[in-house]
């Protein structure tokens, strides 16, 4: 088990170093990305002015204040509140993201399935854990909004986020084929028949 | 009493931010609970960054989680009100938009077919306001509820027919917890719902899913099943976030209600750890918040 910090964009040896159980802690850039977003950009056909290539997307669709664009905050929002959402729905757009943009890491929370994991060994990727419901902490380690694409989607937007000690998050799947998701819920279907039997049910 | 639909409607925007702020006292004890009975490194990790984010959200007076959910109002009228029921509803509305609007939060509400956000957290149907009555005098009580979509994802209705018995009821809830996973943020409170019709099942697990931490199923059938199904799903090793170990849940809750003789329906609907709610109660002498 082995920290590391990465600043964002990673190359492919770096996102293939990953091993669940590793914990990550990202700098400068990271990606807010969801639902509406990813079928906009898949299944609409839209394509993003931002280049995604070795970069992190969380799951996330962001509460946000409108301010006046200034310097350093051109996009014309603030943080209010930003964490992260179930990543399973996002499950379909995983691998096109990779082969078509360029993403190496993906951020959200409750794991995802067989076909991420796959598209994690093929292209050379990671899935990082973050702990959902724990946005008021997870807001501090943003420092602004920088930019924001697809803006007619908000809060579903393509967000840019500036991020400073961004973790730890925890790698839970990895390009080796590791899943903790998929190993807790072999144990849980393990221990179903036991579970059921102590509560007077047949399995 | 009158009820004043001008505080009814500060009531329902105050009542929306607070409960997004301000996690109530028994799910903070919950996790005391939790913390001291878990086991795994991993688990322990994650409900200790948990219990930090809530002491974060106060200090920062910032909300818990970023999902502003669905806003659903309950409000229970007492004897001797006089009041405008479709000029409150309309006045819960607007306390919901406002409350959007000015603080302002995601609006986390679409409309189901065209997707389109009124940026309001408002759409056909929603808010959800719920109305009930009770008998205490010249009283009225508003709880407002926002649902999480990750853990409400995590509902299920089964039509489960006599033949099936108890045990299938039980199996249903067992089954459906190990099918989240770690989807629906556990630690969670699984609401199930026993009897009725497919509707009221459903509403019955609802509310037993937002049901506060520490109390118990009025059926004692019902009580038994609930100690039984909270002890089992923590023996599953789901833990928090999916991540492994014992608090998968605070607590199973079960509601029940009569059905028919050929009917058996259970229902599953999940409250993520998040679990918020914020009250006030409207009496002559003024509000006063829980």
């Amino acid at each position: 088990m082995t920290h590391h910090t990465f600043e964002t964009p990673i190359t492919e040896q770096q996102a293939r170093a990953l091993r669940i159980g590793d914990t990550v802690t990202l700098e400068k850039t990271l990606f807010g990305i969801r639902d509406a977003t990813l079928i906009a950009m898949f299944d609409g056909g839209r394509r993003t002015r931002f280049d995604l290539r070795g970069h992190a997307v969380i799951h996330t669709a962001p509460n946000v204040r409108k301010v006046d664009p200034r310097p350093g905050n051109s996009c014309g929002y603030e943080p209010v509140c930003i964490g992260t959402t179930t990543s399973m729905r996002m499950e379909r757009f995983t691998r096109p993201l990779m082969e078509r943009d360029g993403v190496r890491l993906i951020i959200g929370k409750g794991g995802m399935g067989q076909s991420t994991l796959d598209a994690l060994r093929d292209l050379g990727g990671a899935y990082l854990a973050v702990i959902g419901g724990a946005a008021a902490l997870q807001t501090t380690w943003i420092e602004a909004i920088e930019d924001v694409d697809f803006d007619d989607l908000n809060p579903e937007s393509l967000w840019k986020f500036r991020i400073k000690h961004f973790g730890p998050l925890l790698v839970t799947m990895d390009s080796h084929g590791g899943s903790t998701y998929a190993q807790i819920n072999a144990e849980a279907a393990a221990r179903r028949a036991a579970v059921l039997a102590g509560i007077g049910v047949n399995g | 009493m009158q009820l004043d639909l001008k505080e009814v409607e500060e009531l329902a925007k105050t009542l929306y931010i607070r409960a997004l702020k301000l996690l109530p006292r028994d799910v903070k004890q919950g996790f005391e609970r939790l913390l001291r009975e878990e086991t795994d490194a991993t688990g322990k990790a994650i409900l200790g960054t948990m219990v930090q984010n809530i002491a974060v959200a106060e200090r920062t007076k910032n909300l818990l989680c970023q999902d502003t959910g669905i806003p659903i109002y309950n409000v229970t009228v007492g004897r001797n009100v006089e009041f405008d029921g479709a000029g409150m509803k309309a006045a819960i509305r607007r306390g919901c938009a406002r409350a959007t609007t000015e603080h302002p939060l995601r609006s986390s509400v679409v409309h189901p077919i065209t997707r389109k956000n009124e940026q309001t957290s408002c759409g056909p149907g929603v808010p959800i306001v719920n109305v009930d009555f009770d008998e205490r005098e010249e009283t009225v009580e508003i709880e407002m509820i926002p649902k999480g979509s990750g853990s409400e994802n995590g509902s299920f209705l089964q039509m489960l027919i006599p033949a099936d018995g108890v045990g299938a009821v039980k199996r249903f809830v067992i089954d459906k917890v190990i099918e989240c996973g770690g989807r629906v943020c556990p630690p969670t409170i699984v609401g199930v719902g026993i009897g009725g019709t497919s509707d009221l099942c459903m509403h019955l697990a609802k509310i037993a899913a937002t049901r506060p931490l520490g109390t118990t199923c009025s059926d004692p059938e019902g009580a038994r099943i609930e100690a039984q199904l909270s002890d089992a799903v923590n023996e599953l090793g789901i833990g928090p976030q999916g991540l492994g170990g014992r608090s998968t849940s605070f607590r199973v809750h079960v509601e029940v209600a009569a059905t028919h003789i050929t009917m058996n329906p259970v229902a599953v609907n999940i409250q993520c750890h998040s679990a918020r709610r914020a009250s006030a109660i409207i009496t002559p002498g003024g509000i006063a918040f829980e």
